[in-house]
């Protein structure tokens, strides 16, 4: 299934504090990030895709039309998703992660806007976000790739879709070269080094 | 449900891509071919037949064992917007510091260079290629003059780096506070507790249990010199916890647990304890060497993997290793091994000074290898050569150091790199070598097997990464588990100066070569291959620390700390980590 990238407007992040935020010691745990579509109608979405930087657990809310007249509401598709197994230390911070609408509470469809809830409890880190946000929608249902001929034969079997595709991608990466190295680490059999570069 | 599947397409592909530039694949395509002439191989179902004769003729179970081995090797496929950086160290400071790390390594090098005068690699002229060509078993003879020469780093200053390492996202204030490590490494990897370790459900599948409760109590060891650890009584104690409970439940959590230590336990048979001598051979000893006898002839990694986590008997461990391992000596592997000793004689490197250097320092002192000098050159001289060793700079943190060809500086079509497998050797790394020598005694195999053990796991203790196994992991989880199990004397040993990674470093950098007795660090490293992680090496530091606390409690100096630990040689292994995992009381 292919995918194509929606160009958004992601605005900065705003930390929901209770108190005042320049004079309270503690950090904000929460930060809040409005995602915006100026450009394009209500879409479906497929995927998104980011990079973590410390964020522990992850909210999402979309602004969904739910029929053509009704005004836009606010749904929450995902709730606490645990991008941290364990908020004080290393694992999952800096992490690429990829959420699809199958993992979603609510279908996807006609969004205008989303909004990122994160949240990290703990107090050890100095700042966190999630960076190289990404949203995607449904590309065309045709896959612009060639396919070997026999595939158009179909399959003899009662395979689901889904298996035959992956098997067919499998057959591909089969049908082209291998990568095997040679060994020779000299150019032309001169290997006279004088220093190590270091770029 | 989608996203896995999808996944393990991704694996499947890799894994192909990754076998078809392997010598299995066309040894598997020419026996396809051959079992064409087969009676049995019917058109109709030409397919199911040849899978068929495969499965009977053995071929499948080598398949089986490359992808087994292919799967432990290689890290899982990342995500498709993670950069290559990403796979080898997600974290951005680590690469950072390991980048800072290599560019001090690479000016030591050069600076080297240029106070002796010597190039870093130049072509021996064709009388010094004969005379090397005839002196090949026996380098060991040569005394070339090496006091200009110092090792390019050793574990001390490597520790140093590990020590300063900090993560800039993280709080690190000057004052005390719950968030403050104790220790000396200040970053917040997560590493496992002893229950993760040890096991909570035990699998009570040995017969031997029984048995070994009617047993009475065993001879006190002679090693034991303390009376703190009353072995016979907590061991008892726990034998009949882990026979009732094991039986009633199996903790799920650790079946999925992998690295859970749970062949451990004290209700299973090990070897390192329950072949002593003390012990009748029937009771455990027999049954196990009978079960690796059948499991070499079946030919399964995944089944030798988990067999050697119980020790390998001393017969069978050289086999068990080269199955667990994948390798097979074909005639391509001498071949290829005779390409890398042309290699050696045709070009020298600065870095083979270095390593006569550090074999001379390091095995050629030591009581249990000195003897296995020659063979350390042929391997390690060889090791330098090999550019397939490259292909591990994918997941490894660290990088290989660039060059180029003399008068071409900023060509890339005349850039290689230096030394060809991109390995610098550092003080001590000849003692990864050394003790395979015990087991192999054919060149081109032992050269295979270290390879194949420093792609796998030895990369990891010099280099700078998250990973689990890695040495800042190690280092993390000794300090953590000595801080929780034994506060007082951590307590104390802080207190004096005494920090007790700056003793323990060297132990894990080195996985302990050259501190046990052979013997020892041959079971401790069947564990290595059995659990596919290092985790072991810092259980066992902190289990040794445990073993001669009440010494330590003693000292007031960290030389006397050093003192006291300064001799591992008596220790045995398997009850150090035996009591530490499952009998230490809290």
């Amino acid at each position: 299934m292919s995918r194509v990238l929606v160009p958004c407007h992601v605005k900065g992040s705003v930390a929901l504090q209770v108190g005042d935020v320049r004079t309270s010691q503690g950090r904000p745990g929460v930060l809040v990030i409005d995602v915006t579509f100026p450009s394009v109608a209500p879409f479906e979405l497929q995927e998104i895709t980011f990079k973590n930087y410390y964020t522990a657990f992850l909210s999402i809310r979309v602004r969904q039309y739910t029929s053509a007249h009704t005004p836009a509401k606010w749904v929450t598709c995902l709730r606490d998703y645990c991008l941290m197994p364990d908020p004080h230390s290393e694992e999952g911070a800096q992490e690429y992660v990829s959420l699809f609408k199958h993992q979603m509470l609510c279908d996807m469809a006609r969004i205008s806007e989303l909004r990122l809830i994160l949240r990290q409890p703990s107090p050890l880190w100095l700042s966190f976000t999630v960076e190289e946000l990404q949203i995607y929608q449904q590309g065309p249902k045709s896959p612009s790739v060639t396919f070997p001929k026999w595939l158009s034969h179909p399959v003899p079997c009662e395979q689901p879709a889904l298996l035959r595709e992956m098997w067919a991608l499998t057959e591909m990466i089969r049908a082209s070269h291998t990568s095997a190295r040679i060994g020779r680490f000299d150019v032309d059999g001169c290997y006279d080094l004088n220093l190590l570069s270091y770029t | 449900m989608l996203q896995e599947e999808s996944d393990l397409s991704l694996i499947i592909a890799q894994i192909v891509q990754k076998l078809k530039g392997s010598n299995l694949y066309s040894q598997l395509e020419r026996q396809a071919w051959a079992s064409l002439q087969r009676p049995e191989i019917k058109l109709e179902s030409l397919k199911e037949d040849i899978k068929e004769f495969f499965k009977i003729s053995g071929w499948e179970k080598k398949l089986q064992n490359a992808v087994y081995s292919e799967l432990s090797v290689f890290p899982l496929p990342s995500h498709p917007a993670a950069p290559p950086e990403h796979l080898k160290e997600p974290l951005v400071y680590m690469r950072k510091a390991q980048g800072s790390w290599e560019k001090r390594i690479l000016k030591s090098l050069n600076s080297m260079c240029t106070e002796l005068s010597i190039p870093l690699a130049r072509k021996r002229p064709v009388g010094e290629q004969k005379e090397l060509l005839n002196k090949w078993n026996e380098m060991g003879t040569d005394e070339p003059d090496l006091s200009l020469f110092r090792p390019v780093y050793a574990p001390k200053d490597f520790l140093e780096v590990l020590i300063n390492l900090r993560n800039p996202n993280y709080e690190n204030g000057d004052s005390l506070s719950f968030r403050t490590h104790l220790g000396l490494i200040q970053v917040p990897l997560k590493v496992k507790d002893i229950p993760e370790l040890g096991a909570l459900g035990r699998s009570a599948s040995n017969k031997v249990i029984n048995k070994k409760q009617n047993m009475g109590p065993r001879k006190q060891d002679p090693n034991q010199r303390e009376g703190e650890f009353p072995r016979n009584d907590s061991k008892e104690k726990f034998q009949d916890k882990g026979c009732t409970t094991g039986l009633k439940h199996n903790n799920p959590r650790l079946e999925q647990e992998k690295e859970c230590f749970v062949e451990l336990g004290l209700n299973i048979g090990q070897l390192g304890i329950d072949d002593s001598t003390q012990v009748p051979p029937e009771l455990f000893e027999n049954e196990h060497v009978r079960i690796g006898q059948k499991v070499l002839a079946e030919q399964d990694s995944a089944a030798a993997q988990q067999y050697i986590r119980q020790g390998s008997p001393t017969a069978l461990r050289a086999e068990l290793w080269a199955l667990i391992l994948n390798i097979s000596s074909q005639p391509e592997d001498v071949l290829y091994y005779e390409q890398l000793k042309t290699n050696v004689i045709q070009h020298d490197l600065l870095v083979d000074s270095l390593i006569y250097k550090d074999v001379k320092l390091t095995a050629s002192n030591d009581d249990y290898y000195f003897v296995f000098e020659d063979y350390l050159y042929q391997v390690l001289l060889c090791f330098s050569r090999d550019t397939s060793v490259l292909s591990h700079f994918a997941f490894n943190s660290a990088s290989p150091p660039k060059s180029y060809i003399r008068g071409k500086l900023g060509l890339e079509e005349y850039a290689v790199f230096y030394p060809p497998n991109g390995v610098i050797p550092f003080h001590g790394f000849s003692m990864y070598v050394a003790p395979l020598c015990f087991l192999y005694h054919e060149p081109s195999k032992l050269y295979q097997i270290f390879r194949e053990m420093y792609v796998r796991f030895f990369f990891r203790l010099h280099s700078i990464s998250s990973h689990p196994s890695g040495i800042v992991s190690l280092c993390l989880l000794f300090e953590t588990l000595l801080q929780t199990y034994l506060p007082q004397l951590f307590y104390h040993l802080r207190e004096i100066g005494a920090q007790p990674l700056r003793i323990s470093f060297k132990w894990m950098v080195r996985a302990f070569s050259g501190y046990l007795a052979t013997d020892q660090l041959l079971l401790l490293w069947d564990r290595i291959l059995g659990y596919n992680s290092l985790e072991i090496l810092a259980v066992l530091a902190a289990a040794v620390f445990a073993f001669r606390a009440v010494n330590l409690m003693e000292v007031t100096s960290l030389a006397a700390a050093e003192a006291v630990l300064a001799d591992l040689s008596t220790l045995k292994v398997m009850p150090l980590l035996q009591i530490f995992l499952f009998a230490t009381v809290t």
